[in-house]
C-alpha cells in the first residue's frame, strides 16, 4: 500500500496507441466480472498513469455518461493522449479480443451448461466478483479525504447513495440527478473562487 | 428455436440498441429489463434461457460486461439461421446479429462521451467541470459498492449461501489490503465453485 505521507513519483504515460491497444487488451482480459476493478489496479497502482483521485473523476464522468462504463473510460484515456485515435486503439483494445473469447465460450458452453460443475463455478466467481468490486469502492474511498466537499458530507453523499441503489432499489435514473445534483451543487459553492485556493492547496495540480 | 428476420427485422434491432445506447446511464446493465421485454416478450426472437445466459456468461467471461450485448445478437443470428446445425450460413448471420447489436449499443453512446469529455477536459479548470467531477466522486464509490451487493444480495439462504458470501468478504479483504493478482482470486472462486464448496 502506497503510503500517504511520502510525496508520490510523477506518473507515466501510454507510449503510444499500440501501448494503448495491448495496454488495454491485457486489462480487459484479467476483468471477469467488471473490469473496473482491474482497471483501477493496473493504471493506478501499476503502470501509474494516473493518481487515485484523478480515476474517481474520470470513473464519474464515465459512469454519469450512456453506454457501457469501462468502454467510456477507456475512450477517455485513450483519447487525453492520442486524441481520436488513442480513444479507438482503447476502445478497440478493450472489445476486440474478449469479444473473440466470449463468442468461443458461448459456442463451447451450449454444451456444458446444464452440469453442476458449470453452474457451481459461475456461481463462485460471481461471489469473487462481487469482492472485486466492493475492493475496489473500499480503495477508492481515501480519494475522498483530498474532496473539497468535506468528509462529512462526502460520506452522507455515499451512504445515502448506497441505500438508495442497493437497499431500496431506487432506478438510478431518478438517484443520479437528485442526489448526484445536490453534491455537485454544493461542490460548486465549495469550489467558489474566493478565498477557495488556500482551503483547497491540492487542486491546483 | 428457429424464427425469419427480414432486412427491415436487422434495421428494426440495429435501432433499437442505439436507442438504448443513449437510455443506459450508469453503464448498460441497467438497460437489461428493456432488452429482455423487446427481445424476449415482444419480438420473440430469443427464448427466456437464452436471454438468461446471455448475461451470465458475459459476466463470467473476461472483458466488459456489455459484451452480453454481443451474445445476445449471436444468439438471435443463431435462431434466424434455424441453429447450430444450419451451416456456414449460420455463422455469417450471428456475426450479423453482433454486429447489428454491438454497433447499435456502443455508437450513440461513444460519439457523445467522446465529445463531451474531450470538452469537460479542455475546460477542466472551469468551476462547473470541477464540481460535476467533485460532487459525484462519493456517488460513484458509493455505485461501486452497490454494484458489488447486488452482485451477491440474492443468493440469500443463509444455510446454503453462508460460504459464498463468506468468499466475497475474504476477497473483498484480500484484494482491498494485499497485491495478490486478481486472476488468482477468480480462479479460487471458480475451483471452490465447481467443487461444491460455496
Amino acid at each position: 500500500m502506497a503510503d500517504p505521507d511520502t510525496p508520490a513519483p510523477p506518473l507515466n504515460r501510454p507510449r503510444s496507441r499500440a501501448d494503448l491497444f495491448v495496454s488495454f487488451t491485457v486489462l480487459a482480459l484479467q476483468g471477469f466480472g467488471g473490469v473496473v476493478a482491474v482497471v483501477q489496479r493496473e493504471l493506478v497502482e501499476r503502470k501509474r498513469w494516473m493518481t487515485r483521485e484523478q480515476f474517481v473523476e474520470d470513473w464519474a464522468v464515465a459512469h454519469v455518461m450512456p453506454g457501457p462504463s469501462v468502454v467510456n473510460l477507456s475512450m477517455m484515456i485513450g483519447g487525453r493522449y492520442f486524441g481520436l485515435g488513442g480513444a479507438m486503439a482503447a476502445m478497440a483494445g478493450m472489445l476486440l479480443v474478449p469479444l473473440v473469447i466470449v463468442l468461443l465460450l458461448a459456442a463451447l458452453y451450449s454444451g456444458v451448461a446444464e452440469t453442476p460443475v458449470a453452474g457451481g463455478a459461475l456461481r463462485g466467481m460471481g461471489a469473487v466478483a462481487s469482492g472485486l468490486v466492493a475492493a475496489t469502492g473500499l480503495k477508492l474511498v481515501g480519494a475522498l479525504a483530498k474532496n473539497p466537499m468535506g468528509l462529512v458530507v462526502c460520506a452522507g453523499v455515499a451512504v445515502i447513495g448506497f441505500v438508495a441503489i442497493a437497499v431500496l432499489r431506487w432506478p438510478l435514473f431518478w438517484v443520479l440527478p437528485a442526489l448526484g445534483g445536490s453534491a455537485c451543487l454544493w461542490a460548486w459553492v465549495r469550489l467558489a473562487p474566493t478565498g477557495a485556493a488556500s482551503r483547497s492547496p491540492e487542486n491546483q495540480a | 428455436m428457429s424464427i425469419s428476420l427480414t432486412p427491415t427485422d436487422w434495421i428494426g434491432l440495429f435501432a433499437h440498441f442505439t436507442v438504448l445506447s443513449l437510455l443506459s446511464v450508469g453503464g448498460v446493465i441497467s438497460a437489461v429489463p428493456d432488452m429482455q421485454r423487446y427481445l424476449v416478450a415482444e419480438q420473440g426472437w430469443l427464448t427466456d434461457p437464452q436471454f438468461t445466459s446471455s448475461v451470465a456468461l458475459a459476466q463470467a467471461a473476461p472483458g466488459p460486461n456489455v459484451l452480453f450485448v454481443a451474445l445476445m445478437g449471436w444468439n438471435v443470428g443463431l435462431n434466424a439461421g434455424g441453429g447450430l446445425t444450419g451451416g456456414p450460413a449460420v455463422w455469417g448471420l450471428a456475426m450479423l446479429g453482433v454486429c447489428a447489436t454491438m454497433a447499435g449499443i456502443l455508437l450513440p453512446s461513444s460519439i457523445l462521451t467522446y465529445s463531451a469529455t474531450r470538452w469537460a477536459h479542455r475546460n477542466r479548470e472551469l468551476r462547473a467541470v470541477r464540481a460535476f467531477k467533485t460532487g459525484m466522486a462519493p456517488l460513484v464509490i458509493a455505485l461501486m459498492l452497490a454494484t458489488a451487493w447486488l452482485l451477491i444480495a440474492h443468493h440469500d439462504d443463509p444455510r446454503r449461501d453462508g460460504p459464498l458470501w463468506l468468499l466475497a468478504i475474504v476477497t473483498t479483504l484480500i484484494v482491498w489490503r494485499t497485491r495478490l493478482h486478481l486472476l488468482w482470486l477468480i480462479g479460487a472462486g471458480a475451483l471452490l465453485g465447481a467443487l461444491g464448496w460455496v
